[in-house]
């Protein structure tokens, strides 16, 4: 252990009452600043990087507001068409159907494969990223990490033909046995499509997507976790297990959050895999073995924009619009999340 | 409830380095030992074979015999995990859980045995051991609150708290007041003169104020030198280390010659 003097960390209260009177001070704990006049020179270059690193972060800011406005404009005759113009100037929009009445079945398509491919990949992510911060030895432990590495750099269009060619065929006997025996559940009900270009393949293909970087973010968060807190479980008597339960997952929860939002962010607008292995529908079903149920935007997108009119780009750029707003909906639902247990993080 | 521990020629490596060699001790029940030394003496790393908390550095081991009330510590069939729900630790920097509240801090090595406990012992438990730590006036009215909101002397108390709550044997304390203001450090020194009527404590301290104040008997640690194992150079009474010790080394250090 160190054996230097070390000085109480503040806590949350006393750091809030030293930034308080000043709050664009130093770090606490820095001692009074000795109010010495900087050389020019370092002056103009604090002020340079100062002025560089706010533009760059105006940036993102300008860039958010740039999309939401082309989105609005671009979308905005789709937007004021009326029920029958659309069905009338597009050739694939479907008949007696409002914009929202389009877009709706789609929303629903899009949320439904990634929420199955979240649902698969978190806790698959989460023991592999366990396995490696804290089971695996050292060397398998980083073999393992390059290896799920590699998984992310596999571009999408790879991981839809893999899909279709090799995965599919094989679920298919799984997703037979699945109908026959858990039919009388509604997300399960037969008879299985075959062959299986069905929503529930796709949110297994868009999990293994996922899946690297859910464990990437998740490895680093879980690496960590406080040598103290650790040591305090197991200094109570607990098991590697129960010492993963009482220091490191409470500590990481937030951070997994966080991952699983980015894999969520990327399931969402993911276009060829889907593209490639869904039989596409447009209803609100919850068949997930049944073809021709369900369809996603950015999937969608893909398939109509290269022959569409003026007013079908408008159509599917209104689409695009739903897509960013759910996106948006899903990341701030996250990090209220987050926020909610700020107390009970461990950043204090 | 406190129980006597003998150790005898106590080896600890790490890997292939030898830490610390040729510990002979006893350990009294209901009593302070004071740890003292220089830094890297190895006086930390003794302190965790007690309860084979420097087994979670791969490759730490040890040699000899560490015997709690006659069971070897280190025997086959002895699992580290039940040697710490007997030999209870508190760290030098305070750390509570941050994610639990004050009174699941406490119940956390409880929880860890027995998960199901109806509200009013959990309740009574809380109590109690807060009591102990001599916190449950400053804290009973928010319990529910998280750990880290706190002090620093407070979360030690805590900490203090969580170890005695599942009452174990002995209670080592690895510098608990180091991190601490002097009136925390005072509220500890307290803590620890009535915590020894129920438990046996070992302490490890660079504070050689601190050791005498509430230590009844002392252990001096030295190393030769850089890269050379820690050894255990004497150990009496607290009064007679720091009046008279046999060696010349004990008193240059407790002096302030070095260290």
């Amino acid at each position: 252990m160190s054996n230097s003097p070390q000085l109480a960390r503040p806590t949350a209260a006393e750091t809030a009452a030293v930034a308080a009177p000043a709050p664009s001070s130093g770090a606490p704990g820095d001692g009074p600043r000795t109010p010495v006049r900087g050389h020019p020179h370092r002056d103009r270059a604090g002020r340079a990087f100062s002025t560089a690193a706010t533009v760059a972060g105006s940036t993102i800011l300008v860039t958010l507001a740039a999309v939401a406005v082309f989105l609005v404009l671009r979308a905005w005759p789709a937007l004021s068409a009326s029920p029958e113009e659309l069905t009338e100037g597009i050739q694939w929009f479907p008949e007696g159907t409002t914009l929202l009445g389009f877009v709706g079945p789609m929303l629903f398509g899009t949320v439904l494969a990634s929420v199955i491919a979240l649902a698969v990949a978190v806790p698959v992510s989460t023991g592999i990223a366990l396995f490696i911060s804290h089971y695996a030895p050292r060397r398998m432990a980083n073999a393992l990490g390059y290896l799920i590495d590699l998984l992310a750099a596999i571009p999408s269009v790879v991981y839809g033909l893999w899909g279709v060619a090799w995965l599919a065929p094989r679920l298919q006997p799984a997703w037979a046995w699945l109908s026959e025996t858990l039919g009388f559940i509604p997300l399960f009900e037969g008879p299985a499509a075959n062959p299986p270009r069905v929503i529930l393949t796709v949110g297994i293909v868009l999990a293994v997507m996922i899946l690297p970087i859910i464990t990437a973010v998740a490895r680093e968060v879980f690496l960590q976790t406080p040598r103290l807190h650790e040591e305090a479980a197991l200094a109570l008597g607990a098991t590697r297990w129960e010492m993963i339960r009482m220091a490191v997952l409470p500590f990481g929860q937030s951070g997994l959050i966080s991952a699983s939002m980015l894999g969520l962010g990327r399931a969402l607008g993911e276009t060829m895999a889907v593209l490639m292995i869904l039989s596409p529908g447009l209803t609100y079903s919850l068949a997930l073995l049944q073809a021709g149920q369900h369809q996603t935007i950015a999937a969608n997108i893909a398939n109509q924009f290269p022959e569409a009119n003026p007013l079908g780009v408008s159509t599917l750029i209104a689409t695009g619009l739903a897509l960013f707003v759910i996106t948006l909906a899903v990341n701030m639902a996250a990090r209220w999340v987050v926020a909610r247990r700020k107390d009970f993080s461990g950043a204090n | 409830m406190a129980q006597r521990i003998d150790i005898k020629d106590l080896n600890v490596y790490y890997g292939s380095f030898l830490a610390v060699e040729g510990v002979t001790m006893a350990i009294e029940p209901r009593s302070v030992t004071a740890l003292i030394g220089p830094s890297g003496c190895g006086k930390s790393t003794f302190l965790r074979t007690l309860n084979r908390m420097h087994e979670v550095i791969p490759g730490a081991r040890v040699e000899g015999s560490l015997t709690m009330d006659g069971v070897d510590l280190y025997g086959s069939d002895v699992d580290p995990v039940a040697v710490r729900r007997q030999v209870g630790m508190v760290f030098q920097r305070p750390n509570p859980f941050p994610t639990m509240s004050i009174a699941e801090n406490v119940l956390a090595g409880i929880r860890l045995n027995n998960r199901r406990i109806s509200k009013s012992d959990a309740r009574d438990v809380v109590e109690q051991s807060l009591v102990g730590a001599n916190l449950w006036n400053e804290v009973k009215d928010r319990l529910d609150r998280p750990g880290s909101s706190l002090s620093g002397g407070q979360q030690q108390r805590l900490c203090i708290a969580r170890a005695i709550a599942v009452k174990p044997q002995v209670l080592l304390m690895d510098e608990p007041a180091s991190a601490l203001d002097p009136i925390s450090t005072l509220a500890i020194e307290d803590l620890i003169a009535e915590l020894k009527d129920d438990y046996t404590i070992v302490i490890v301290t660079h504070n050689m104020q601190q050791a005498a104040r509430v230590s009844d008997r002392t252990a001096f640690f030295n190393i030769g030198g850089t890269g050379q194992p820690g050894r255990l150079i004497e150990m009496d009474d607290t009064r007679t280390m720091f009046s008279t010790p046999t060696e010349k080394s004990t008193e240059d250090y407790i002096s302030g010659r070095f260290g």
